[in-house]
């Protein structure tokens, strides 16, 4: 495995079938060194969220390669697949918790995944969410909890299992400029300490200046390039 | 109940979590299950009091073969069999004993209503036929017109009932002549009769106008002791020369007289009908309820797919539901549809019962039919990508 954790190379992907069918990513060409924090700049309908997930393994790959981890997504099997999502962390726009499980359990979910059970991976729960600010509202449901909070809910999920890389989709959106900045400051750190890789697509300005490199999406295709930042 | 789902499932019980969360659709969830429940325990019982009700007349008598006219479904229907073919069955080695059954209804007229009695006539003397509760009540049948009643008969009172016997005989008419009744005896209202009454074969045939004493419904053999019933009944066959008899064991016209009644009479398959249709609306309700549960969590499906989740994640979450709600709506569908039988069987007399075993079938079909409906309602979820869900 090289010291790359996602290579993508001519990638391109259309939606609709017939008269339709409209393409939405036009010749997509990566490549992202482990443990950076990359954001994914554009306005909306530029394809952003599309590439995420085509290269979170989200989506079918239709043309392309896209290399994650070392292993190729274009073609890749369902049992593929599922064994390389348990090495992701997602954190999305809408946080998409759980109605019906407290914030503990909602961080769980990230542990019982990998087969983790009993008091330890509990334990490890409550580590997350204590991390992201939120030790006193383990047991409290999404509906009793904030936009803010259940954000930090979800990042503490996508934490939790100490993923290989995490894509956040806006994941600042509904939060103020302080968790918005205590959030991507955590990515980063996490880059550092663990060597996490980060992919986050974001209209947030506040932010851009703790990314290692940005890109730029305009219809479809990468038109600006930062290169390394660090 | 939640920790110890947890220790079931070695996971989150999220099936559990999720029906609890809304308690108002868990509730009606519960209802729907429970009413599919009670359809299937009410068909059931009626079907289950159906073949106890054909079984019944059967129990009346001892007999190791029966001979009967072709058109001889059941043990009430079909036309006569010569009683020459008894004398020629009886020169079989094997036959040891034979006696002939004549089968009739008789009404009772009451002042606000008719009892109709499914009418025995037998022979009083030949006693080795008469099941052994029934024998020693048959003395006072060698009377002219004597006979004794079913005491769960169908319109008779129990005071009524209990007020019968050898020392306080009850009189009523039957085609002008009077029928007395001894004592009773215990056997239950059926579909086409109210009860059953025993009387002598003398008795029978002179209050049935019309009817022969050669000509009688059924005859009964008794075959050796060690003799195999099936092969005696096989060797007859060949022996009467009347090929369009039947000629049956005794355990075979039982068996034949039920899958008759199950299947060829309408209130049999009017009974599997409901069974099978209480089926269908429990899996429809079942399937309703846990499509419309993953519809309404697709998107966090869709994560949890997203973090690595697998299809089997899913499919346990979804049956979880469904055990859930199959043990939830088994208990008031339990009770709910054992009060309903107990009531019909009160008002109609009929030999319903709910047996242990028609209660593990119900438990087990609706824990089936939650499953499917479950399986099915993942479908969508197996099929779709992760981003097209959210």
């Amino acid at each position: 495995m090289g010291n790359d954790a996602l290579k993508v190379a001519g990638l391109n992907h259309w939606f609709g079938t017939g008269e339709a069918r409209k393409q939405a990513i036009y010749d997509f060409d990566l490549t992202i060194a482990r443990g950076s924090l990359t954001i994914l700049m554009g306005p909306s309908g530029s394809g952003k969220t599309t590439v995420l997930t085509l290269v979170g393994c989200l989506r079918d790959v239709q043309e392309g390669s896209v290399q994650l981890l070392g292993h190729e997504l274009h073609g890749a099997s369902r049992p593929m697949n599922e064994s390389l999502r348990k090495r992701l962390g997602f954190i999305f726009q809408a946080h998409n918790l759980h109605e019906s499980l407290t914030a503990e359990q909602n961080v769980m979910m990230g542990l019982q995944v990998h087969g983790l059970r009993g008091p330890t991976y509990t334990q490890a729960a409550r580590r997350a969410l204590e991390l992201v600010g939120l030790g006193d509202r383990m047991t409290y449901l999404p509906q009793n909890l904030s936009g803010g909070q259940k954000q930090r809910v979800a990042v503490a999920r996508a934490l939790v299992g100490n993923p290989d890389i995490i894509f956040a989709d806006e994941p600042t959106a509904a939060l103020d400029k302080e968790s918005g900045v205590n959030v991507v400051r955590m990515l980063k750190e996490l880059g550092r300490a663990r060597g996490t890789t980060t992919v986050m697509v974001t209209h947030d300005n506040r932010i851009l200046d703790m990314a290692d490199r940005i890109l730029t999406m305009e219809d479809g295709r990468l038109i600006k390039d930062s290169g390394s930042l660090v | 109940m939640s920790r110890l789902l947890a220790a079931l499932f070695g996971r989150l019980p999220i099936g559990w979590l999720q029906l609890t969360h809304s308690k108002g659709r868990l509730a009606a969830a519960v209802a729907g299950v429970a009413f599919a429940n009670v359809l299937v325990f009410v068909q059931l019982g009626l079907a289950s009091s159906m073949a106890t009700a054909t079984l019944r007349p059967y129990d009346f008598f001892n007999a190791d073969i029966m001979i009967s006219a072709q058109d001889a479904n059941a043990l009430t229907e079909g036309g006569n069999v010569a009683r020459q073919w008894m004398f020629q069955a009886l020169a079989d080695p094997d036959v040891v004993a034979a006696t002939p059954i004549y089968i009739g209804m008789m009404n009772w007229q009451q002042p606000d209503l008719t009892l109709a009695l499914l009418t025995f006539g037998i022979d009083p003397n030949n006693d080795a036929f008469i099941a052994p509760d029934i024998v020693r009540k048959i003395a006072p049948l060698r009377l002219q017109n004597g006979a004794i009643i079913d005491f769960n008969t169908r319109g008779l009172s129990p005071d009524v009932a209990a007020s019968i016997r050898p020392q306080s005989p009850q009189t009523f008419e039957v085609s002008g002549q009077t029928v007395t009744l001894f004592d009773t005896f215990q056997g239950g209202g059926g579909f086409g009769s109210d009860g059953h009454m025993i009387m002598s074969d003398q008795s029978f045939l002179a209050l049935s106008g019309g009817r022969s004493a050669g000509a009688p419904d059924h005859i009964l053999l008794h075959v050796a002791s060690g003799a195999d019933p099936a092969v005696v009944a096989d060797r007859l066959r060949g022996a009467i020369s009347d090929q369009s008899l039947r000629i049956r064991t005794y355990a075979a016209a039982i068996q034949q007289d039920i899958t008759y009644q199950s299947t060829q009479r309408p209130t049999g398959v009017i009974f599997g009908f409901g069974v099978v249709i209480g089926i269908l609306v429990g899996i429809v309700i079942v399937y309703q309820v846990l499509s419309t549960d993953v519809a309404d969590h697709m998107r966090e499906y869709a994560t949890f797919k997203a973090m690595g989740y697998g299809q089997w994640f899913f499919l346990g979450v979804v049956l979880e539901e469904a055990l859930i709600l199959a043990v939830f709506g088994f208990i008031p569908g339990s009770i709910i549809g054992y009060s309903m039988l107990s009531g019909m069987r009160e008002i109609t007399n009929l030999p319903i019962v709910l047996t242990g075993t028609m209660a593990f079938q119900v438990f087990f079909g609706t824990l089936a039919a939650c499953a499917i409906s479950g399986a099915l309602a993942t479908r969508k979820l197996a099929a779709a990508d992760p981003a097209d869900l959210f």
